[in-house]
């Protein structure tokens, strides 16, 4: 069954006829070819397919793709300023926060939320906020030290 | 598309998304049966990828989660009310739950991971009816009770009587569960709710446990305790609450009462733990649970 859907992707408008069975994660990768988004465990466990789903992280091989008809998705393409880095993932990259990177787009999208979400954080808050998203390569301080670095950016201003 | 082709594909499904629960009600009723509602997804969806739950091709998915009348968390009249479709992560962070219900944010904010929370509802993890559910003991505890809409008109059930078995309700072809009425406890009853799994973040329960105590000059006024994931549903240990109730809240009484509690309990042994495991911890979790809801208590 094909099911009409309008949609928002990083801020483009989309018009797609989707399986009813399909998922976010499908539409975003085969037909938006948006590969940054990953297939992990396609069971909710791992976090890979992170995206923002009206502003919220979900993990997008739980969504059917009827369901966001109407809803605005984000991932790591959207945010990019003309090209430019966003300062979270600049605080990756300085913080060697990436092994083999198959996690990072979704850690990346979770640790965007809580930097919006949370004026303040302790380790292990931060440890919790990001208990969704599994990092094979088991490198979590580093990845903890990043979100530590963008928050210095945040509220440094240095943020959009 | 390769994820529709072999074994991890979902199976063809016939989408429905009304916006109104009269429409979704009228749609049950003209279906009969061969549907299944999806809220949140985050149970039914990996089930059917896995094969876990029994999609015949071209089962109709009846999705209710864009039925905005039934999203929101009100207090009125001594009691909280949550709409079904409500996500679990909301819950978690409501200051009126907070305030009124603690344990049943503590136990959301527990739920799965952020990812899942943001999707899951409440009226979808009781629906799901797995032995596990985490917000299924608080809710035990407090009391409370589901609204659930047919077409013909509703009823109300206590969550007590809503489940009948692993993955299984009282829920009658052509009913939806649209509403969970918690009644607020008076600001003296102290309650806990204690969640072990195999790991401190985003883990399934091994044992869950929600306790509520009212004391009154050092004797048990009023005792409830609800566990999860150790019986084929989340169960009231009744025994336990009744040989409590009366009595002085010494650590003796108290080890007494978590001892009946876990000849009460029925677990069995899984991937996660051996049903020894499950019993002792219930046995522990419980003591600890009730020592933390008697010093949260006041009189």
């Amino acid at each position: 069954m094909k099911v009409p859907i309008e949609t928002k992707v990083n801020n483009k408008p989309y018009k797609l006829e989707v399986e009813a069975r399909s998922t976010l994660l499908d539409i975003l990768r085969d037909e938006l070819k948006i590969k940054s988004v990953h297939r992990g465990c396609e069971d909710g466990e791992c976090g890979a397919c992170t995206v923002l789903l009206n502003g919220k992280p979900v993990c997008s091989c739980l969504v059917l793709a009827p369901q966001v008809g109407g809803a605005e998705i984000t991932t790591v393409e959207g945010l990019l300023k003309d090209d430019e880095l966003h300062p979270l993932m600049l605080a990756f990259v300085e913080n060697h926060a990436i092994q083999c990177g198959y996690c990072t787009p979704g850690v990346i999208m979770t640790a965007y939320y809580l930097l919006n979400n949370l004026t303040e954080f302790t380790d292990e808050e931060l440890r919790k906020g990001i208990e969704g998203n599994l990092c094979r390569c088991t490198g979590y301080i580093h990845i903890i030290k990043a979100i530590k670095t963008a928050k210095e950016y945040k509220d440094s201003g240095n943020w959009w | 598309m390769r994820n529709l082709l072999g074994l991890r594909a979902i199976p063809q499904i016939e989408y429905h998304r009304p916006t109104e629960l009269t429409e979704a009600l009228k749609l049950l009723a003209e279906l009969k049966e061969g549907y299944r509602i999806i809220a949140g997804g985050t149970d039914l969806v990996p089930a059917a990828r896995r094969g876990g739950v029994s999609l015949p091709n071209h089962t109709h998915i009846i999705d209710i989660s864009s039925i905005k009348e039934l999203d929101y968390i009100v207090k009125d009249d001594g009691m909280i009310r949550i709409g079904a479709v409500t996500r679990v992560s909301e819950i978690g962070v409501s200051t009126v739950v907070k305030e009124h219900v603690p344990i049943v944010a503590d136990a959301a904010s527990q739920l799965g991971s952020l990812q899942v929370r943001n999707l899951g509802t409440i009226g979808g993890n009781l629906c799901n009816a797995s032995p596990a559910a985490d917000t299924a003991p608080p809710l035990l505890v407090l009391d409370a009770k589901v609204n659930v809409r047919g077409v013909d008109g509703q009823r109300l059930v206590p969550v007590t009587e809503l489940f009948t078995g692993p993955g299984k309700t009282i829920l009658a072809p052509g009913e939806i569960l649209a509403e969970i009425q918690i009644p607020t406890t008076e600001a003296t009853a102290g309650s806990c709710f204690i969640k072990l799994g195999r790991r401190n973040a985003f883990t399934l329960s091994i044992v869950s446990v929600a306790t509520l105590v009212k004391v009154k000059d050092g004797i048990f006024d009023d005792v409830r305790i609800a566990l999860g994931a150790v019986a084929p549903t989340p169960i009231r240990a009744s025994k336990a609450e009744e040989y409590l109730t009366g009595k002085e809240t010494r650590e003796q009484v108290i080890d007494e009462g978590a001892k009946i509690v876990a000849g009460e309990v029925k677990p069995i042994s899984d991937v996660r733990a051996s049903e020894e495991y499950r019993r002792d911890m219930s046995y522990i979790l419980t003591k600890r649970a009730i020592n933390c809801s008697v010093q949260r208590a006041r009189g």
